[in-house]
């Protein structure tokens, strides 16, 4: 088992900047994720760090060795790919056996290892099968079976619940994390579904045009993004953009925004602030006035009902805001109806202009 | 509902009929026919065609079996169906391999042209102009003494080797083609998993990808072996007075002899032997695969 570190790699394929000058720290047996929209490097980087693609400059170590120009078969990583690339013409067992076969480890030992992997995914009976006999999550534990029997330093998954519908997906991250803890494996996961990203890894890299964007455990980043793109990207989130003030911005309008946290910026800079939609109140009324909270006056142009909560969108403006109200039970606000939003500086995060 | 079925299935029948017939049309007129001949013709002491009395015998067919000489052509028929087929595959699954794995895009399609303009050109010319190079003061000759310090001596010409060469060269675009296919359908990603379990390259080779090939590589073997085992045109101009085959002999008796039933005889005889050898072989190469 091993930490990796990435320092200042960068790849260009032609003109392209796959990645530019990224550098990240995976600590030993850590969860991962590596999030971003397609284009935006996670692949390659991870491709990097498997040893399928060398960087044009930076360093990759795994385990305190320098490995960036050392090939992929040597590096002892597992891999999961999208698509699972199971060996067709091989039986279950002799896909998990594979690794420990180039090898050349003894017969014996190969049968006992690729049981008790097998059995780890729960599939210690599929072994004769052949993997066009197996489901979609099926095939995906045995990739899995197949990149952990010979007891990598490192696992890297590629997408790998993509292809599962939802309710599979989410029994397998389950079960990937209940896994990775067993065996206790520095394990970095790529990934373009932020759900994703939040509910299994211990720390999240967003990555975007080549860069690395925020890099930090979910919670922070979800509740102190440091651009708007983070703040966009992971979750949903209402952004005001104006001039920074001492404690937060002031809008076109003059409207001024307090925010709890975030830079300290000079005044009049332009700069931005974000707010979750879950963290804002929605009232018919002002109500009892609270000092410290930021207030916005606004109108429902559209209610969205999903059970377990709403979402209304909120004309203000020019700008439309998005609230989500957990079902309390109490009265639903119609479309048109004109409305108080109230959130505190707590809930508002300050962000510089990029 | 099952009615309704049936009638949509007659109509779909129906519909397909005018799609299919000229095809079947043709493959009756044009091989069925000269082919229920053929095996007529191979039954009967004498040609109908030339007026002498004829009968029906088995004496074609015995002729092969009290004779040694046909047995021992054939097996040299066979050997040499054998030998061009390794060939054509120590040759062409390299070539495939990097068509398919290696290069992309414009690259690709220049070297694919390069592989299939042996089809385009006439099979006579081919094999003439290897004339050209092979003989003694050819091409090849001239070429090697013009740079080697020392004097050597090629001629290939009406020899063994220069049969091969002629053969395979004809050849060699099938097993080219048939790899070609089920290479690329491979999906790269299977090559990456087995480097990224620890397998060189060459293990990935011999454990993947050949395996995952086999299939190219038997349809492309059965493409060039049942034609070489019979081919005559090679054989006749590149091998000379060493070129006598199997194929070279039921030639002479179609437009030399003129002893058409024995030919027709010895032709149907070489279709048993090659069905009995493709019938042995799949099960093992269906496992295989």
């Amino acid at each position: 088992m091993a930490g990796v570190q990435v320092s200042n790699v960068s790849r260009s394929f032609g003109a392209h900047k796959a990645l530019d000058d990224v550098s990240i720290d995976f600590a030993d047996g850590g969860f991962y994720a590596l999030l971003g929209p397609s284009g935006s490097g996670k692949t390659t980087l991870l491709r990097q760090i498997a040893g399928f693609d060398f960087p044009d400059s930076g360093r990759i170590a795994i385990g305190g060795e320098s490995v960036e120009r050392v090939p992929v078969e040597k590096r002892r990583i597992g891999m999961v790919f999208q698509n699972y690339a199971l060996f067709p013409n091989m039986s279950v067992a002799d896909n998990v056996a594979f690794g420990l076969s180039v090898r050349g480890e003894a017969k014996a030992v190969i049968a006992t290892e690729v049981q008790r992997a097998l059995d780890l995914v729960q599939l210690g009976k599929l072994g004769g099968r052949r993997p066009h006999q197996l489901s979609g999550g099926q095939r995906q534990r045995v990739a899995l079976a197949r990149a952990i029997v010979t007891k990598p330093r490192v696992l890297l998954l590629d997408e790998p619940l993509g292809a599962l519908d939802k309710a599979l997906r989410v029994d397998m991250q389950i079960e990937l994390k209940r896994i990775q803890r067993e065996i206790g494996i520095t394990t970095i996961f790529v990934t373009h579904d932020q759900e994703e990203a939040l509910t299994m890894s211990d720390r999240i890299g967003i990555l975007r045009d080549g860069g690395l964007v925020q890099e930090g455990p979910p919670e922070e980043i979800y509740d102190r993004p440091r651009s708007e793109f983070a703040a966009t990207f992971l979750g949903d989130a209402n952004i005001f953009r104006g001039d920074a003030t001492g404690n937060g911005i002031r809008l076109a309008d003059g409207t001024a925004i307090a925010a709890g946290s975030g830079p300290t910026l000079v005044a009049g800079a332009k700069a931005s602030c974000a707010v979750r939609p879950e963290r804002i109140q929605i009232a018919m009324d002002a109500g009892a006035t609270d000092g410290d909270a930021n207030m916005l006056k606004g109108q429902v142009s559209k209610r969205i009902f999903a059970g377990n909560n709403s979402t209304y969108f909120v004309d203000r403006a020019g700008q439309t805001l998005k609230v989500i109200v957990q079902n309390t039970g109490a009265d639903r606000l119609t479309e048109g109806q004109d409305v108080v939003l109230r959130w505190s500086p707590a809930s508002t995060v300050l962000i510089a202009a990029s | 509902m099952a009615a309704q079925g049936a009638v949509a299935a007659r109509s779909g029948l129906r519909s397909a009929l005018p799609l299919l017939a000229p095809a079947y049309l043709w493959l009756t007129v044009a091989i069925f026919l000269p082919l229920s001949a053929m095996v007529f013709f191979s039954f009967m002491t004498d040609l109908p065609l030339t007026g002498k009395p004829w009968a029906f015998t088995l004496g074609n067919y015995a002729a092969f079996f009290s004779q040694s000489l046909y047995l021992t052509l054939l097996l040299a028929s066979l050997r040499l169906g054998l030998e061009v087929t390794l060939w054509c595959i120590v040759i062409g699954y390299p070539a495939a391999y990097v068509l398919a794995k290696v290069l992309k895009g414009r690259s690709r399609e220049a070297i694919f042209l390069l592989v299939i303009l042996p089809f385009w050109s006439n099979g006579l010319v081919r094999i003439f102009s290897w004339a050209m190079v092979l003989r003694e003061g050819g091409i090849l000759d001239t070429a090697l003494n013009a740079v080697l310090p020392f004097k050597i001596n090629i001629d290939l010409m009406y020899s063994y080797p220069a049969v091969i060469i002629g053969l395979v060269h004809s050849y060699v675009p099938y097993m080219v083609l048939t790899c070609y296919l089920t290479l690329q359908a491979i999906d790269d990603s299977l090559i990456e998993a087995g480097r990224s379990l620890g397998a060189s390259r060459l293990q990935v080779l011999k454990r993947v990808i050949i395996p995952l090939s086999l299939p190219g590589l038997v349809a492309g073997a059965a493409l060039i072996f049942v034609p070489v085992v019979g081919s005559f045109m090679e054989p006749r101009i590149l091998g000379g007075r060493t070129g006598t085959f199997y194929g070279t002999v039921i030639e002479d008796q179609f437009v030399a002899v003129f002893n058409w039933p024995l030919g027709a005889a010895l032709s149907f005889i070489l279709l048993a032997v090659v069905l009995v050898i493709l019938a042995v072989a799949s099960p093992v190469l269906r496992r295989a695969a």
